[in-house]
Order: structure tokens, then C-alpha cells, then sequence
């Protein structure tokens, strides 16, 4: 410690800008809106949980609560499932045309979002799914990305539990879900995190596809807040701090995981 | 053994794929196609659409708002990057030799990375409040008079490339930490046996060996700054009612508008037409980085 003092003093300061905003919010969050708008501020909290509570006044937060579970739980789940079934045919599965589709689902990672957004909107609306849990969920089953990424995990398991499978006469779905998927835990867990958090922290498309409040997720609840009559910043604080604190315990805990995830892809989304 | 390439295993293969590769077709590939054809048309009030060819494309190159969202999206873009040197920073530092307190320093910088990003905006928003927002409190002790950040035209855009660079800067550190640690130790006992301290060290073994990093880095972070979005959309004030602030036009970024188009004012095939030009300028600065990468970049 003592000799890495200098280093020490810069990644202090330095983390504290990082966190300062979030102390910040908290502490806001427990003012009153006059005393969080007396100049000059008081730098200390006082005991306001209401603004907790009138969160659940100003926003149907439970509904859109529930809404954000649902949404990034069952599209973890779908992509954790799709993904991989379709990496481990990728990457162990001989079959004609193995590379040429393999190819097409490459370019697709290229392009940009906004580029589908207007056709699923289009489909979604056909479909009669506006402002429905489908319409959050379904499009984000199904991922390039996440296919891509377990299959590069998956060439890197050994071949030879397989092999001795397959000589023991298992089939492939066999070998898929009692062999594959137990070896490949780390790289699931590693894609299933990185879903959640984008699911969770999603804004344009839960914006575009549920616009009744009732139907929202928290991001755009949250967002619809923003700019409404007269901004009451205590239960904003409170409102942006209940919506984004889960996905951040979830990641507190299980930063390992995490973050091996992003330093081997080293992908955004 | 396995035949190799026998009929039932293709069969699985198949199988195995159906539900991403049709989930896919349907809600990726198609898409694609339909927003380049859509960008040739004009939409009705009523969803109904006529070909216009080529019209919406002349209407972006003559579009004020256009040009401006341009500039003001290549912008933040440029001004982001400053978030490389500062997490290749970091990251030396907390790859020192008998660094504690490493695992508490990376949970810290990686906070805002996993905070949702309206969250993140509504945070800074009010740090940034002209008149009760804590960054001017803390100027005023200092005697500055603050300005009204992300209203003000001549501040805003600065004021939300600090955002996004304090958000993105905890991602960067953990990729270029990786980075580091996948430098052999004998290059530098090498430099070190070669006299070198630890300046010529850094820029004679560190930097060259973590180029490839810093330019995965800087292609994946034009990629994603080109894409702004949730930042600017709660920090400028949100949908229609962002308009009402006079820095609006310092605000408004690429995607920003296409929402805007697409969903606000419905019209869709103006959109699809701002949507495929930002296609071509992911394309055109991708090309240009994977071009210039000889000068600067150099694999192991």
C-alpha cells in the first residue's frame, strides 16, 4: 500500500468521481423536493422514504416491475436455450450448406438495430401484439450474437467426452444436453448475464412497442417521468434508483462471471 | 464412430438450428430488406405507402436537421474516444505489481457500466441542474457561475460526452486489463535487462503490445457511439418534449431523430432512409479504422 500511495491517491479520486453521482442519488432520494432545491444544498440526506413510496403514485412501477422481470427473464432464457442449440450444430454438426448459414448469421451481427426496428414494429402490429408481454419479448429470443459467442466457447471444449458418447451410441441431442450443455456452464452463465442486462437496461425498443403505461418497462416508464409538469427530483432519484438497483446486485455478485464474459468477447450489445 | 456427414446427423443439424435460424429470417434478415425498400417509399397518415424512389434520400442530403444530427452524432463520437487513453490509465495502474484492492477499484469504475442508462441520464441531469444541481454548487464555491449544462447550446454536448465517457470508461478498463495480463512478464524483464524504466517500458512494450486491444476497442466504441440514443434521449428531456430545450439542436443525434420520424411523426420512409445512412456511415468509419490499422497497430 505505502508504495503505491501516489497510484493509490489517483484511483481514489478517481473512483470517487465514479461513484459520486450515485451517493448523490441517494442522498436526493431522501430529501424533501424544497430542501432538495434550497441553494445552498445541504449535503446530507434526511429520513424521506416516502419519495420511496410515491414512486408507486406517480408510475404503475409494480406492473412495470413485473413487466422488466418477465421481459429479461424469458429472453434469457429463450436466447440461453436458441443460442445454443443452434452453436452446438454450428460448431459439432456436419450438414450441407453448415457454413453458407453460418455466413448469413455473421452479417447479420453487423448490422446495426435500428435498421429492424421499423419491420418488427410493422410485424408486431399485424400481429395485434402492441402493448402486450410478446411484443417485449419475442424478437429478442433470438440473437446472432449469442449464437456466435457460445459457438466459439463451444470449439474450445474438448472433443473427446463427445467422441466417447457417440461411440457409446448416444445421439446428438443426447450428447447436446447430458454432455455439451454441463461443460459449457461458464460460457451460459456468461451469455445469460450479458441478455438480463441488456433486456433490463433496453429503452427504444419497450419505448416504441408498449406505450400504456400499465404495459411499459421501467427504463421507459422511468423515461415518461422525465419532463412531466414540474420535476420532482427526490422520487425521480428514488424511482431511477429502485429500477436500476437488481440488475446491479445482480452484477455486484456475480462479477467474476461477468466480467470473464466480457474480456473474452469483449462484445457491447 | 460417427459417419461423417450422415443423413441423420444433418437432419439434427437442422433441427438444432430451426428455432434461431427462422426466428432470425423473420425478425433480422427480412427487416433488413424491408427498411431498404421502405426508404424508397413515402408513407400515408394511414400506414399505406407509395414508391418514391430515390426522393428520401435527396431530402436527406437538403434536411438542415439532418446535416445537424450528423455533426452533432460524429461529435460524441470523437470526443468519446477520449474514454480509450483514459481506461488504458487506469487499467496500467491497477495492473501494477502488488496492486491491493484491485477487485474493490474494478467494481467501482464498472458501476455505471451495468446501471441502466436512463437511470444514468436522470442521475446527471439533475447533477447538472442549473440552478440546484450540485456541479454548480460546487463552481460557485470556487467563485465560477456555472452554466445551465445541458441547456445551455454552448455546453451541452461536451456536457453529455462526459456522461458517456464516465459510463464507458469501467467497460474499456476490463477489456484492456484483459489485455495486459496476456503480455508476457519476460518482455519486460527483457526491457528491463535493457535498462529501460518505466516510461520507455510503457511506450516501447506496453502500448505496441496492447494496440490490437485499443483498436478492438475504438472500432466496437464508433460503433456503439454512432448508435447514442437512451443517454440523450431522457437528458435532452425526453421525446416530444426534448424540443422545448433551447440545446436541442446540439442534442439531437442520428437515432434520435430516426425515433423521432419513425414513431412521432410517422414518417417511416424518411426513417428508414436516416436508418441506411447510418448503415453506410458505420460502414465507411469501420472501413477507414480496419484501413489505417497498418500505421498503428501491431500484432504480436
Amino acid at each position: 500500500m505505502r508504495k503505491n500511495l501516489p497510484v493509490h491517491t489517483i484511483l481514489i479520486a478517481s473512483a470517487l468521481a465514479m461513484v459520486a453521482p450515485f451517493i448523490w442519488q441517494i442522498i436526493t432520494s431522501l430529501k424533501s423536493l424544497s430542501s432538495a432545491t434550497s441553494v445552498p444544498p445541504s449535503l446530507l440526506p434526511e429520513g424521506r422514504w416516502d419519495n420511496y413510496s410515491k414512486v408507486f403514485q406517480v408510475l404503475p412501477f409494480g406492473h412495470q416491475f413485473l413487466n422488466t422481470v418477465l421481459m429479461a427473464g424469458l429472453r434469457t432464457i429463450g436466447q440461453v436455450l436458441f443460442c445454443s442449440m443452434a452453436a452446438y450444430a454450428f460448431a459439432r454438426l456436419r450438414f450441407p450448406g453448415r457454413n453458407v448459414l453460418f455466413g448469413i448469421l455473421l452479417s447479420v451481427l453487423m448490422v446495426p438495430p435500428q435498421l429492424f426496428i421499423i419491420p418488427q414494429y410493422q410485424i408486431m402490429s399485424s400481429l395485434g401484439w402492441l402493448n402486450s408481454l410478446q411484443a417485449l419479448v419475442v424478437p429478442g429470443l433470438f440473437s446472432a450474437f449469442g449464437v456466435f459467442l457460445m459457438r466459439q466457447f463451444f470449439l474450445g471444449l474438448p472433443k473427446e467426452l463427445e467422441e466417447a458418447a457417440a461411440i457409446d451410441g448416444a445421439g446428438p441431442v443426447r450428447i447436446y444436453w447430458s454432455i455439451v450443455l454441463p461443460l459449457a456452464r461458464p460460457g451460459l452463465v456468461a451469455l445469460a448475464l450479458l441478455v438480463l442486462l441488456w433486456s433490463w437496461n433496453d429503452l427504444f425498443w419497450p419505448l416504441v412497442v408498449n406505450t400504456d403505461p400499465d404495459k411499459m418497462t421501467l427504463s421507459a416508464g422511468l423515461a415518461s417521468l422525465q419532463g412531466q409538469f414540474q420535476t420532482d427530483y427526490p422520487v425521480l432519484m428514488a424511482g431511477s434508483l429502485l429500477a436500476s438497483l437488481p440488475i446491479i446486485a445482480i452484477f455486484t455478485l456475480l462479477q467474476r462471471q461477468f466480467i470473464q464474459g466480457i474480456a473474452t468477447t469483449g462484445t457491447k450489445g | 464412430m460417427r459417419r461423417p456427414g450422415s443423413v441423420k446427423e444433418a437432419l439434427w443439424g437442422y433441427a438444432f438450428i430451426a428455432p434461431t435460424g427462422l426466428g432470425i429470417a423473420i425478425f433480422y434478415l427480412w427487416p433488413v430488406l424491408q427498411t431498404a425498400y421502405f426508404s424508397l417509399t413515402e408513407w400515408g397518415a394511414f400506414g399505406g405507402h407509395t414508391w418514391t424512389g430515390i426522393d428520401n434520400y435527396r431530402r436527406l442530403g437538403s434536411d438542415p436537421e439532418v446535416g445537424r444530427a450528423l455533426v452533432n452524432t460524429l461529435s460524441y463520437t470523437g470526443l468519446g474516444l477520449l474514454s480509450i487513453p483514459l481506461a488504458i490509465g487506469f487499467a496500467v495502474l491497477l495492473n501494477r505489481k502488488g496492486m491491493r484492492f484491485v477487485g474493490l477499484y474494478r467494481t467501482l469504475f464498472f458501476l455505471p457500466v451495468v446501471t441502466m442508462p436512463v437511470a444514468i441520464a436522470m442521475v446527471w441531469r439533475w447533477l447538472y441542474n442549473g440552478d440546484y444541481g450540485l456541479i454548480n454548487y460546487l463552481l460557485s464555491l470556487i467563485g465560477i457561475d456555472g452554466p445551465n449544462w445541458v441547456a445551455d447550446p454552448a455546453t451541452a454536448l461536451y456536457a453529455l460526452v462526459v456522461v458517456g465517457i464516465w459510463a464507458s470508461v469501467g467497460y474499456n478498463l476490463i477489456i484492456f486489463l484483459a489485455g495486459l495480463q496476456a503480455i508476457p512478464k519476460e518482455y519486460y524483464e527483457a526491457a528491463a535487462i535493457d535498462g529501460a524504466g518505466t516510461w520507455r517500458q510503457f511506450f516501447h512494450v506496453t502500448l505496441p503490445l496492447l494496440s490490437p486491444t485499443a483498436f478492438f476497442v475504438s472500432v466496437v466504441s464508433v460503433i456503439g457511439s454512432l448508435q447514442l440514443f437512451d443517454l440523450v434521449y431522457v437528458m435532452a428531456g425526453a421525446g416530444a418534449g426534448a424540443r422545448a430545450n433551447p440545446a436541442f439542436p446540439r442534442l439531437e443525434t442520428v437515432v434520435q431523430l430516426f425515433y423521432d420520424r419513425a414513431f412521432v411523426t410517422n414518417d417511416r420512409g424518411y426513417a428508414a432512409a436516416i436508418v441506411m445512412m447510418l448503415l453506410l456511415l458505420i460502414v465507411v468509419l469501420t472501413a477507414i479504422q480496419f484501413r489505417f490499422q497498418k500505421r498503428w497497430v501491431h500484432y504480436a
